[in-house]
């Protein structure tokens, strides 16, 4: 089960090491980043592979969500075959 | 790795342009529980919907959280429940609604539609009680939606329901003029009614239906009015069709791959997308904004209707690719008081009742959510009624009218219905009288556009 995570706001120290840690804790592995910095805006796009994560959706959700109040920064976590649906025919 | 620009498009879309599945609504069948006893008949009704609906709102809500996608409605449509009552001569329709009422509540949905009759050609058994019984029936309980069919291409208008149904409409706001007159909120008048539409007020389960189905309603005047938004003011009107056609398709594949998890989920088939721009009362989620993004001052000016045109059309000519099975509506939907650019346009006077008829002969439905003075008399109702039902069979579409008559109160004034019904000015309508006329009843016979074999 793959997804992606994207990160998006001001830049900060340690913004990819604090959202590896949670993927790290949660047993979520990142496959692929890629990373990029606009006007001061850190974006950052993690594919990520579920398969063998400990925790449910919602318990994910909630880490991200937690993580993104704490470090101010918009964290979203889609599934993959949502992309592929909107954008591949 | 998908491209990175349509990763922070999607993310987009969903975040900031109010992209969501507006409904999954679960078709069900009642046909089995017509009973000629009616507490039989309503413990049956009771009884069938709990069980087929008793995974839907669990199933969605997972898939919402699973996939990241908002889902914002679930809802359920059942067979017109007139044709239950065909069977209970006795029984009095308000027990049926009541019984809808807490079934629905039970499952956790936020509306059942079914309450109605189909009437285009005439009343059978059972019709006209529940079309009476509509206001206190609406009263009565909550989520309970109620639509009658009272004409079509085929079939031409019945004249006596349109009638019947202006009285209906008028006594459903009075039953519930202490509550913002809402029960004229859930009741809708439709021409060319389709059997698969998920949207309420007027979902119902059609008979050609299956036993049970899922029907997904998409939405996303945000997210199209943002993509308007970045082509250049002087972009020829093909690029902005174009333009409409990329994100409809986009956004129809998103509620296309929600139906599909939703009813494997619950083992039932999938039935159709409904590729709908469905606005909310949050602004910038508003089809009258993207008229507006397009180029024009206010909507309602000269040119919203060749607007509305071009983009109903473009919706469908790109969902239509990205479903492989389109139905209900199927456009853009103009309602007032549920759109933040309508109801500007409403407050500020460039958008009038009048030009709200002009743009149904081109969008999905019809006069929709329009809260008009409480003094309207029953008959200027039922002629609004047959005006749009006019429109709807000539033009072989789907025209409806839901006007919320706002009893002790004179245009100028607003309801506020609240959630996604939103709020709205009460609009001015003609006063002129069409008694006499609307007295005739009768039919209006189905044009030749009908005679197509």
């Amino acid at each position: 089960m793959r997804a992606v995570i994207t990160v998006v706001g001001r830049d900060t120290v340690g913004v990819v090491s604090q959202v590896s840690q949670v993927c790290a804790e949660l047993v979520i592995n990142i496959e692929d980043i890629t990373q990029s910095i606009m006007q001061d805006m850190f974006c950052m796009i993690m594919l990520v592979d579920l398969s063998k994560c400990v925790s449910g959706m919602d318990v994910v959700r909630g880490r991200l969500e937690e993580l993104a109040a704490n470090t101010g920064m918009e964290i979203h976590l889609t599934r993959q075959e949502v992309f592929d649906a909107m954008h591949h025919i | 790795m998908i491209n990175t620009h349509d990763i922070m498009e999607t993310i987009n879309m969903i975040n900031s342009e109010n992209l969501d599945v507006r409904t999954v609504t679960m078709g069900i069948s009642l046909l089995d529980c017509a009973d000629p006893d009616p507490k039989k008949a309503c413990e049956k009704i009771y009884n069938k919907i709990v069980t087929k609906a008793a995974r839907l709102v669990p199933v969605v809500e997972k898939i919402s959280t699973d996939y990241g996608v908002p889902i914002i409605n679930k809802r359920i449509s059942v067979t017109p429940i007139a044709m239950l009552l065909a069977s209970a001569p006795d029984a009095d329709p308000v027990d049926y609604a009541k019984a809808l009422d807490r079934a629905a509540k039970k499952v956790g949905v936020n509306f059942i539609g079914g309450f109605g009759a189909l009437v285009h050609k005439g009343f059978s058994a059972g019709d006209r009680r529940l079309i009476e019984s509509i206001p206190e029936a609406l009263a009565q309980t909550d989520i309970v939606c109620s639509s009658i069919n009272i004409g079509s291409t085929k079939t031409g208008i019945n004249m006596d329901a349109v009638k019947l149904m202006g009285q209906v409409v008028r006594r459903a706001a009075e039953a519930t003029a202490d509550n913002q007159c809402m029960g004229a909120a859930k009741l809708v008048v439709f021409c060319n009614a389709p059997d698969d539409n998920p949207f309420m007020a007027g979902a119902f389960h059609g008979v050609g239906e299956p036993d049970c189905v899922i029907h997904v309603g998409v939405s996303g005047p945000g997210a199209v009015r943002a993509a308007l938004a970045k082509l250049p003011k002087d972009a020829p009107l093909d690029a902005v069709a174009e333009l409409i056609k990329r994100t409809a398709f986009k956004i129809t594949r998103m509620g296309q791959m929600v139906g599909t998890l939703a009813a494997d989920e619950l083992g039932v088939p999938f039935g159709i997308v409904d590729l709908s721009l469905a606005p909310t009362p949050a602004i910038g989620d508003s089809v009258a904004n993207i008229l507006e993004e397009m180029g024009l001052e206010s909507c309602g000016c000269c040119g919203t209707t060749a607007a509305l045109a071009l983009l109903n059309d473009a919706v469908k000519k790109g969902g239509v690719m990205a479903s492989n099975h389109v139905g209900g509506l199927s456009g853009a939907f103009i309602p007032v008081s549920e759109d933040d650019g309508m109801i500007k346009a409403a407050r500020c006077g460039s958008l009038c009742l009048e030009k709200l008829e002009a743009m149904t002969a081109v969008c999905s439905v019809g006069i929709d959510m329009v809260v008009i003075p409480g003094d309207t008399p029953a008959e200027v109702i039922s002629a609004l009624i047959a005006d749009e039902a006019a429109i709807g069979m000539v033009n072989t579409k789907t025209t409806a009218v839901r006007v919320i008559p706002a009893i002790g109160r004179k245009a100028g004034e607003e309801l506020d219905f609240g959630g996604l019904l939103g709020y709205a000015p009460i609009m001015p309508i003609s006063t002129y009288s069409p008694a006499v006329m609307i007295d005739r009843g009768g039919r209006i016979p189905a044009p030749l556009q009908a005679l197509k074999n």
